[in-house]
């Protein structure tokens, strides 16, 4: 790792503020993936601003038909949560099937969406169920957030405070884990909202990360079960093709993850 | 550079190293515990865990400063004096071990494991439990054996206490 400056920041404009006067600083919430890639030096930050110690930052709250998580809170202090489990069982569902439990302990929803890797978990649920990225700045749905690969809509040193996802009807979320890495070979989350719509995101599958699918959406939406699926082409177009598997096995996952996904979801 | 104070295995220790230090590298070069491994570059091996706050954490994939205020077990601080942990004891049972390598980074996991899920424990949810740790040698068989026999110990050992 080459040299760099820590800094533990003890609130939000504190961070932020830290962030400014740094040359070419890095926020560092879990580490769980920005210290492999420094350790790799494919990043060198000059400065890192801990986040893991403000207290505004951890938490979830439950309000109505609004499920809050705030963006330094750990996958495990989600998958524990009860709020959590009561609103979203999904949702505590992918933090237990994320990583490993010493990632877990670590890892924060925050960071995960911050680094929209395309075989991540969270970001197909922050689709699917339509929710919220709340900055320092200003409220991005997440339609909007994620822009591809490893991209998303953040500027430079803004900082992620919480995410908000209205409470669906129903919802589930299924993925064939890689085996070495654990991270989604492809992951399906599918969620019917409280009005009816059906919406459906996939992770690990497209060249262009995080993505809805539409062929799915609407054969659930006349019809919300497992079989409902087997009809439909998905094309391998765009799908993601390596050693691990070809686009046309990841399109058939897709099928299968989202079949697997109603199930779950009831 | 930084001071970091932490404590290690119920010692209080102030230690001078470089924002860059990981917290594995301030336990073995700054403090010669030596006990907890490194395994990989890519934080998926286990063989560094630790607890920090009593939760099982990949000290390859901390910065000391992270850990700073915190308090810190590995592997040397586990055992009463002679006595082994009964995890330990139950790894030497069990021969849950070959090359030893991963073994710490195990049984640092395993102890986690084992206060979450109490007496709950069986062969299914130790072996998904323990997928963040990888060993070369036994197959995970003698392991999960290990954990489960350990399990039942320390639950004896907590109610006599
Ligand atoms: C062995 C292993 C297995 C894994 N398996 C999975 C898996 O199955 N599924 C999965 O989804 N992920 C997996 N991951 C990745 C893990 O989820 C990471 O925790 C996550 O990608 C990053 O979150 P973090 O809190 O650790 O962030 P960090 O590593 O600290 O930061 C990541 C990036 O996000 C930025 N950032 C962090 N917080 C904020 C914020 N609040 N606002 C703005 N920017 C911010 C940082 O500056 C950095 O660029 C795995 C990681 C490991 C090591
Ligand atoms: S050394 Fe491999 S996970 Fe830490
Ligand atoms: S005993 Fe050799 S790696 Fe596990």
């Amino acid at each position: 790792m080459y040299q760099t400056t820590y800094h533990r920041a003890s609130s939000v404009d504190e961070a932020v503020s830290l962030f400014g006067e740094s040359s070419e600083a890095k926020f560092l919430a879990g580490g769980q993936t920005l210290l492999p890639v420094m350790k790799q030096r494919l990043a060198s930050p000059s400065d890192v601003i801990d986040l893991g110690k403000i207290k505004e930052l951890q938490g979830v709250e439950l309000s109505g038909d609004t499920l809050t998580i705030k963006a330094a809170t750990t996958y495990y202090d989600i998958m524990t949560n009860a709020d959590v489990k009561k609103a979203i069982p999904a949702i505590a569902h992918l933090t237990s099937v994320l990583g490993d439990p010493a990632v877990r302990y670590r890892g924060t929803i925050g960071g995960s969406i911050a680094n929209n890797d395309p075989a991540a978990d969270f970001p197909a649920a922050l689709l699917a169920l339509g929710a919220t990225v709340k900055t320092n700045k200003r409220s991005i749905a997440a339609e909007d957030f994620f822009q591809g690969l490893f991209s998303t809509a953040l500027e430079d040193g803004e900082l992620i405070t919480a995410v908000s996802f209205p409470v669906p009807a129903k919802a589930g979320y299924e993925k064939m884990r890689h085996p070495a890495s654990r991270f989604a070979l492809t992951g399906v989350f599918v969620a019917q909202t409280k009005s009816g719509e059906v919406r459906v995101a996939a992770t690990g599958a497209s060249q262009s990360g995080v993505m809805r699918v539409p062929a799915i959406e609407a054969a659930l939406k006349s019809n919300w079960s497992p079989s409902a699926i087997d009809g439909v082409a998905i094309s391998a177009n765009g799908l993601l093709a390596d050693i691990h598997g070809t686009a046309e096995y990841r399109a058939n996952l897709i099928k299968v993850m989202a079949q697997r996904a109603v199930s779950a979801a009831g | 550079m930084s001071t970091v104070k932490l404590t290690v295995n119920g010692k209080a220790v102030a230690v001078d190293v470089e924002d860059r230090t990981l917290l594995v590298q301030l336990l073995r070069d700054h403090l010669n515990l030596t006990g907890t491994h490194v395994g990989c570059d890519t934080s998926q091996c286990g063989a560094c865990v630790v607890h920090m706050d009593g939760k099982a954490v990949k000290s390859c994939t901390m910065l000391a400063g992270q850990a700073d205020g915190a308090s810190i077990t590995t592997i040397e601080g586990i055992a009463k004096g002679d006595e082994l942990h009964p995890m330990q004891a139950a790894f030497r049972d069990n021969h849950g071990l070959q090359c030893g390598y991963c073994t710490p980074g195990m049984i640092m996991s395993a102890i986690d494991i084992v206060h979450r899920y109490g007496g709950q424990l069986d062969e299914a949810t130790v072996r998904a439990e323990l997928e963040g740790n990888i060993c070369r040698c036994t197959g995970y068989h003698n392991i999960v054996k290990a954990v489960l026999d350990a399990a039942g110990r320390m639950k004896v050992s907590q109610a006599a206490e």
